[in-house]
């Protein structure tokens, strides 16, 4: 098969080859860039916590007419009556463990601050490290599920209680991994002492723990989402929260379970509809956004090849139905059926592959214009790379079945008045 | 004519079926979709209060100097305590008011019924007359009342059904945070999307609604602290609700009323003579670095709209798109297919008017009848939206005749576009070489 003849066939239907180019290219610089967005979404959705998410849930619950946090008396109150409803919520049946915490990852209600190696640090400055505190007690590992990787975790004897807007020493803390290779490259942290806040009293790294997500998931918190910091400390306020691991299968019972056993401790206080939460709806909740883009961008990705697969087909059949007796000719001068096919077949492939290699420049085109304007990063070569492929076999595929029509026509209409 | 060409063109598109039904759905689809995003994007988009916002100003001071700037010089997006009640008391504004985010709880009378928490703010009471916020029952409060900290609140609708069953409940008292309040006035369901009065907590969007709305200064000593956003650039020095107000963290939103232009110079001045007196004073160490933008400039410069619906919108019209290209590719074989007919009517004397006419009007029947199943998807695109989108924008997505009259424009213009290229290459075709050749 010689290409010359095919491409001196082409130029007699310009504006149908312009098209087709144009539509292909068109299709895969969006493609491209959609399927780009839908596998951020993926992975950002997929990312683990770092928590064991299973039979875990959130209380969030506030009381009503309580002592102020901001006296001494009052703080001591406060805490009491949070020592009360933790020594209840231990002694459900169902709970595994529970801990009193000011919030969970994704959450996206976050206390956040910055560690220092320095004392007195100014806020902002260099050197600090941006990251959000947990404050829970001795039980937080095992009821985040959380693994340890060096020292120890919290006693009992670690753990103090502020009222909420305080910000008293914090002698000990636990790290992540993540921010201890970022605060210590080249040793072990445990036992290393940092500054908090721009405070000046030290605080102790007694643990590091695998990985615990921040709380935060929109885009101003992604350059700490992975340097949490633990603080031994009950927080007292008007309102307190707490995070509860069960025991296998009884998730549903013990949350069910909750408001009742609260209202009984104290009934002066605010649970409303969404106060008891499963994690599994915290993270359906936290990323229905990211899913719900990845769909839409799906679905107009699935329309978009549709139409053009299908806008092949028709033009390919018309060029059929219009070179038919063209094609008897061939046949009749010793074209076999495979040598029309493989015509129509290389015809769509040239077609395609000026498609595509407009289509490639305006895909990073697109890529870099979205950069400028919205939070995208650069697109890795391997979406566009394929893209082209995509496009070049949905091509073929489209062209098959008006081409195998073509290869189908009997030489005899060679002879044949139309 | 007309008639005719209707009849021809309906002949014709039968003959093809396929081709027909093709060109009729990647219409369909591709307004569908535009018109889908547009809607979302028409709803988070839009101004909240247009017949005011030219005159509704946000102003920012530069508390924190260089250091807490951002990358591009900007100050704080919030206030702090005191610059907040400075700029209320010198009251350079026809109407202003500083506010704070707020979440107390309430106690219901009545036995059983558990308490119930709400979010507002705390406002001072230009701020009802200043956002036009439409009462059903009673009014908001007067300057007095902000003087004296009157024990006064305005809640909404949603509330007072709640809690008065809907009736009008001027002048009975609430129970919150354990001290009784005077309701002064029922806001009319009033719940502005985005919630432009206080971006900087809300984010823009919020599917809850603000149900209290309290006397500022009336909070501030009640105690009822602030529930938003707080940021520092340095630790407190004083503990508890009390420490917040003095200290340089920022927490509350400002809106201001000027209503000329000459009131917006006079507004300027008068901020940046305040933050050289704060200079002069010692508090400042830095020359004024203040801002003073209009509703509009204050929320693109918040990015309200979030970038998804943007670039949702892009790659819909990009369907649109590439689906009229189609139509042209598929409306050109199509119209070509028939070089001899029409070489058989130009040489019968139609004119080259004629071949127009008879084609656009083809062309015509396919882009109302995209438009018809443009419109059918558009209503599920809306209805299904919430199933995509977060709920507090999903929520907004309406469904209006204005949409409707929209898809079906955008349909038959978008059409009518593609069809004019193959109805010119019709129309070129020579009678005598079609009519030779065959």
């Amino acid at each position: 098969m010689k290409l010359p003849p095919i491409i001196a066939a082409l130029r007699r239907h310009k504006a149908g080859v312009v098209l087709i180019a144009l539509q292909i290219a068109l299709t895969l610089a969006i493609v491209c860039n959609a399927i780009f967005i839908i596998g951020q979404r993926i992975e950002r959705v997929n990312r683990p916590t770092g928590l064991d998410e299973s039979n875990l849930f959130w209380i969030s619950q506030q009381w009503v007419g309580a002592p102020s946090a901001d006296t001494a008396d009052g703080v001591e109150k406060l805490d009491a009556m949070q020592r009360e409803d933790l020594v209840a919520l231990r002694n459900l049946p169902g709970a595994a463990s529970v801990v009193p915490i000011n919030s969970l990852p994704l959450r996206n209600s976050s206390w956040t601050g910055s560690v220092s190696l320095k004392p007195g640090a100014e806020a902002g400055g260099k050197g600090n490290v941006r990251t959000a505190y947990y404050f829970a007690d001795e039980q937080v590992l095992p009821t985040l599920g959380v693994r340890l990787v060096a020292g120890r975790a919290f006693n009992a004897g670690d753990v103090q209680h502020q009222g909420f807007r305080d910000n008293p020493p914090r002698p000990v803390v636990i790290i992540t991994q993540a921010l201890a290779d970022k605060l210590f490259p080249q040793a072990s942290a445990v036992g290393e002492v940092i500054y908090s806040d721009g405070s000046s009293a030290p605080s102790t790294i007694i643990g590091v723990i695998a990985r615990l997500q921040t709380p935060a998931t929109g885009s101003w918190g992604s350059d700490f989402a992975w340097y949490s910091t633990l603080v031994p400390t009950r927080l007292n306020a008007n309102f307190a929260n707490y995070a509860v691991r069960t025991k296998p299968d009884q998730l549903e019972t013990t949350m069910r379970a909750v408001a009742p056993l609260l209202y009984k401790v104290d009934p002066l206080r605010v649970l409303d509809d969404d106060s008891v939460r499963s994690f599994s709806e915290i993270r359906a909740k936290a990323y229905r956004a990211d899913v719900g883009m990845a769909v839409l961008m799906g679905v107009i990705c699935l329309i978009l090849l549709a139409v053009t697969a299908a806008g092949i087909v028709g033009l390919t059949s018309f060029w059929v139905g219009q070179r038919h007796r063209q094609i008897g000719v061939r046949r009749a001068l010793g074209a076999r059926k495979v040598d029309i096919l493989r015509y129509f077949q290389i015809e769509n492939l040239l077609i395609a592959g000026v498609g595509v290699v407009i289509g490639v420049l305006l895909a990073v085109g697109l890529n870099l214009w979205l950069m400028t304007q919205y939070e995208m990063t650069r697109m890795p070569v391997l979406y566009v790379l394929t893209g082209v492929l995509a496009m070049l076999a949905i091509g073929q595929a489209a062209v098959f079945v008006p081409a195998r029509r073509a290869s189908n026509v009997p030489p005899v209409v060679a002879t044949r008045a139309v | 004519m007309f008639g005719y060409y209707l009849e021809l063109a309906l002949r014709s598109l039968k003959r093809s079926p396929g081709l027909t039904a093709l060109m009729v759905l990647a219409i369909g689809f591709g307004v569908a979709a535009s018109t889908t995003t547009w809607s979302v994007f028409r709803a988070v988009s839009g101004d909240p209060i247009p017949w005011k916002s030219a005159q509704l100003f946000v102003p920012q001071i530069d508390v924190w100097g260089p250091n807490g700037r951002s990358s591009d010089g900007e100050p704080p997006v919030a206030m702090d305590y005191t610059d907040a009640v400075a700029l209320m008391r010198d009251h350079r504004a026809s109407r202003q008011s500083a506010m704070y985010q707020i979440s107390p709880s309430i106690v219901p009378t009545g036995v059983g019924k558990h308490p119930l928490n709400v979010s507002g703010h705390a406002v001072y009471g230009e701020f009802f007359p200043m956002l036009d916020a439409p009462f059903k029952y009673g009014s908001g409060w007067s300057n007095n009342d902000d003087a004296n900290r009157a024990q006064v609140v305005v809640i909404n609708s949603k509330l007072n059904q709640k809690l008065f069953g809907g009736a009008n409940s001027v002048g009975k008292s609430i129970n919150i945070e354990g001290k009784d309040y005077r309701v002064a006035g029922v806001l009319d369901g009033w719940n502005p999307q985005p919630r432009f009065y206080d971006v900087v907590n809300s984010g823009g969007f919020s599917s809850a609604t603000d149900d209290v709305f309290l006397p500022f200064q009336t909070a501030i000593q009640a105690g009822i602290s602030n529930d938003g956003n707080t940021n520092c650039n340095a630790v407190p020095a004083e503990s508890g609700f009390v420490g917040l107000q003095h200290s340089a963290c920022v927490w509350i939103a400002y809106m201001a009323e000027l209503s000329d232009a000459a009131a917006v110079t006079a507004y300027r001045e008068y901020l940046d003579g305040y933050a050289r007196d704060q200079q002069k004073s010692g508090r400042f160490s830095w020359a004024p670095n203040n801002r003073l933008r209009d509703l509009p400039a204050w929320l693109s410069s918040q990015h309200v709209v979030p970038s998804d619906t943007k670039v949702s919108l892009l790659v819909a019209l990009g369907l649109l798109l590439v689906c009229l290209v189609n139509t042209v590719g598929l409306l050109l074989a199509k119209f070509l297919r028939r070089s001899g007919e029409i070489g058989v009517r130009r040489a019968l004397g139609a004119p080259r008017s004629a071949i127009y006419a008879q084609f656009l009007t083809e062309a015509g029947i396919v882009g109302v009848a995209g438009g018809v199943l443009g419109l059918l998807l558009t209503v599920v695109g809306v209805a299904s939206v919430g199933w995509v989108l977060p709920k507090d924008i999903a929520d907004l997505a309406r469904l209006d005749v204005s949409l409707l009259v929209l898809t079906l424009l955008v349909a038959v213009v978008a059409t009518a576009l593609a069809g004019l290229y193959p109805t010119w290459r019709a129309s070129q075709v020579q009678p005598a070489w079609q009519l030779k050749s065959n």
